[in-house]
């Protein structure tokens, strides 16, 4: 049986290939040498060169890309788990055992996310200056786990919802106790929300510029901050950028990979009802 | 029981990495015998990241760690930082145009005291025109030059010659407008010339403001009445947006120093005026351009001379506790020393140049550079950014007013004109929008 045409799935496709293409390029020039790169109408298929990398590496400067990795991986890292220690018992306490008046606390959660994250800057520049947490990493963890704590509990909140009632009851009706339920019964059917959850906190502060640029200085400089000091006014760099912004991307698709099983289960779950 | 052990162990290793990635690692703050450098991320700058450790850190033992960025985010991290004296950089890499500014905000460690202690240094060298820029109202030098540039004429002089066209050494802005005339079409895709038109105070706005310069015109007189509706401001505006949109380079609204350099590299246009540092990326031994270059001193009108003075150098911030560490930092790579390192180590058309007049002695940097030096030092020494138009300051600056208000003005006004550049509008009109808003900025002044 030949199934039919359908718009929808063309369409579709086209927007998946429109999403890519820029990727792709940024791929491609990332392999091209600079004077390559700068033209215009692009050399799309100008000689191949490692020379973007070579400079990633710190060719030409010295200076190492790792730290500034290592500090986004453990700003990313540290926040994600942070969040989800955090957003779980929230969420089980908003969607299984609803407290009181849950969705004023839901509201107000949304709330947070309501204020411009700019307007915020100046406060929080003074509260790390005060406190003397500038340029240092710790203090990205906890603003990044403050910003994706709402997001990560609405999304955790309505995974968990999805858990049918009667599997909690029969499971309170063998004895199982808060903590039993929670490992044998909550868990395995919320592992693919879980994953969902972590990985779109992971992206968010994985991607994170603008507090980075202005909280961090010297030793606590994160990826985006030092894929920014790529640019120059004066002379060539989009190659060197377009590696760089590859490198970077690595670890999001990675984990985009890794979770993908569960993700596409994660997603499908309801996070839209 | 045991997973959740294992869960909670592997957390507790987790946030302890965190927290240790936050307080160890990189280059430690408080050690004494190391500073931090914030910079603008120019070619120059690549080189010394490069350079610092073995010619500067083993002989000194003081460890340099480095900030780079990207030129508007550096202006906002500089004056993040130095506004509220954090001093999180002990130096950082500021320009002419905010040196004074800092300086008089007491931001900056004043430099004489440090001069007068380091012989070596030779701040005689250094040229007039840029440590003068560098100077506060107090007469105190705040900043030592990393590179100095002034702004200047490059044309293709194989395209002149073939089109018979002669530039004197100091041509007048109708002789240019009247090559590029000639000049465009050229070659297939040729344009005449490439003149800045991304909106920006140091983009547009600076070789426009060079132009209104010699045509008479200024942004403000010394008794602070704003004149950019005069007819001068306006004359020269006209010229500038005529001129570009005739005979310009293709994508003119959008195109800054890094697009006119393309342009200029793939043969795109036949002339550029823009800054003297622009040659030796365009005499670089890979450009497709190198040797089919001349080089005349910045158009005039009515002035002799209308070059910029532009320089990027190196200030101490106040509130730093290494003062002296950093002192020793400036005189390395403020000093001749550092462009005989360069010169060795990356080749003498790469040297931080256009700041000391030793270095235009140098046999082996003149070998490398003779088509462009001499028009460079000549346009550097000439500039005068005490007095660069045809009537009295109230400010200092030749392609800016050195007042902190002006990167918002200059900035607005170029996004006017550069869509005067585009078409949308007249420069006429854009120039009564502009008068409005300089007027505010004088009146501030003019209250005192």
């Amino acid at each position: 049986m030949r199934r039919a045409w359908k718009p929808w799935g063309a369409l579709a496709w086209l927007s998946g290939i429109l999403f890519v293409l820029p990727v792709l390029w940024m791929v491609l020039t990332s392999f091209h040498t600079e004077s390559d790169a700068a033209t215009n109408p692009p050399s799309l298929f100008a000689g191949l060169s490692l020379q973007g990398y070579e400079e990633f590496f710190g060719a030409s400067t010295g200076q190492s890309p790792w730290p500034p990795l290592i500090n986004s991986v453990s700003a990313s890292v540290g926040s994600t788990v942070l969040v989800l220690l955090l957003a779980i018992p929230a969420a089980y306490a908003l969607s299984i055992r609803p407290v009181k008046k849950t969705s004023d606390v839901l509201f107000f959660f949304l709330t947070t996310k309501m204020l411009p994250v700019v307007a915020g800057l100046l406060p929080i520049y003074l509260i790390a200056q005060y406190s003397g947490l500038l340029d240092n990493i710790s203090f990205l963890v906890v603003l990044y786990t403050s910003m994706n704590l709402p997001i990560a509990v609405w999304l955790m909140r309505s995974f968990l919802a999805e858990i049918p009632k009667e599997m909690l009851e029969a499971a309170a009706l063998d004895g199982a106790g808060l903590v039993t339920t929670l490992r044998r019964v909550v868990a395995p059917v919320a592992v693919p929300g879980i994953a969902a959850t972590a990985l779109i906190c992971f992206i968010f502060s994985w991607n994170e510029l603008l507090f980075a640029r202005v909280l961090t200085g010297v030793v606590a400089g994160t990826a985006p901050v030092f894929l920014t000091g790529f640019v120059t006014s004066q002379g060539l760099f989009l190659a060197k950028m377009c590696a760089a912004a590859t490198i970077v991307s690595l670890p999001v698709l990675v984990a985009g990979f890794a979770a993908q099983d569960k993700l596409v289960q994660g997603l499908s779950l309801g996070a839209v009802k | 029981m045991t997973s959740f052990t294992r869960l909670s162990a592997t957390l507790a290793v987790l946030l302890g990495a965190t927290a240790c990635a936050g307080a160890g690692g990189i280059g430690d703050p408080d050690d004494p015998e190391s500073i931090n450098v914030l910079m603008v991320n120019n070619p120059q700058m690549l080189d010394i990241q490069k350079l610092t450790a073995e010619h500067f850190t083993r002989r000194t033992g003081v460890k340099v760690n480095y900030t780079v960025l990207p030129e508007n985010d550096v202006r906002d991290k500089i004056s993040q930082d130095f506004t509220s004296q954090a001093g999180q950089y002990d130096v950082a890499t500021l320009s002419n145009y905010e040196v004074p500014i800092y300086a008089k905000n007491g931001w900056l460690e004043p430099l004489d005291g440090y001069l007068a202690a380091d012989p070596g240094f030779d701040q005689q060298d250094v040229l007039e025109p840029i440590w003068q820029s560098l100077t506060a109202a107090d007469g105190k030098v705040y900043a030592q030059p990393f590179y100095g540039e002034s702004s200047f004429l490059m044309y293709r002089k194989d395209i002149f010659a073939a089109k018979g066209i002669t530039l004197p050494e100091r041509p007048t802005w109708r002789q240019v407008a009247e090559a590029a005339a000639k000049v465009d079409g050229a070659q297939p895709g040729m344009k005449g010339i490439c003149l800045r038109g991304q909106p920006g105070w140091g983009q547009l706005m600076a070789p426009l403001t060079t132009v209104v310069n010699t045509f008479g015109g200024t942004w403000f007189t010394k008794d602070w009445q704003a004149k950019v509706d005069a007819p001068e401001f306006v004359e020269a505006t006209r010229f500038y947006v005529d001129l570009v949109r005739e005979h310009g380079e293709a994508g003119a609204p959008q195109a800054g120093f890094s697009e006119c350099l393309n342009n200029m590299t793939q043969g795109k246009v036949a002339m550029w005026y823009d800054a003297t540092s622009a040659a030796g990326l365009l005499e670089a031994a890979d450009s497709p351009v190198r040797g089919k270059l001349g080089f005349a001193q910045a158009p005039v009108v009515k002035t002799r001379s209308s070059g910029w003075l532009y320089t990027w150098a190196f200030a101490v911030q106040k509130a730093s506790k290494k003062h002296q560490a950093a002192w020793k930092f400036l005189s390395w790579a403020a000093g001749k020393d550092y462009e005989r390192v360069v010169g060795e180590a990356k080749g003498w058309s790469s040297i931080p140049d256009g700041k000391r007049a030793s270095t235009y002695a140098r046999p082996e940097y003149l070998k490398e550079t003779g088509s462009f030096a001499e028009q460079t030092r000549i346009a550097i020494s000439s500039a005068n950014p005490r007095d660069p138009g045809v009537q009295p300051r109230p400010a200092n600056g030749i392609q800016f007013v050195g007042i902190p208000e002006f990167t918002n003005l200059g900035t607005q006004v170029s996004q006017e004109v550069s869509a005067a550049i585009a078409g949308r509008g007249s420069v006429e009109d854009a120039l009564r929008a502009a008068q409005r808003l300089a007027d505010k900025v004088a009146a501030k002044y003019r209250k005192g």
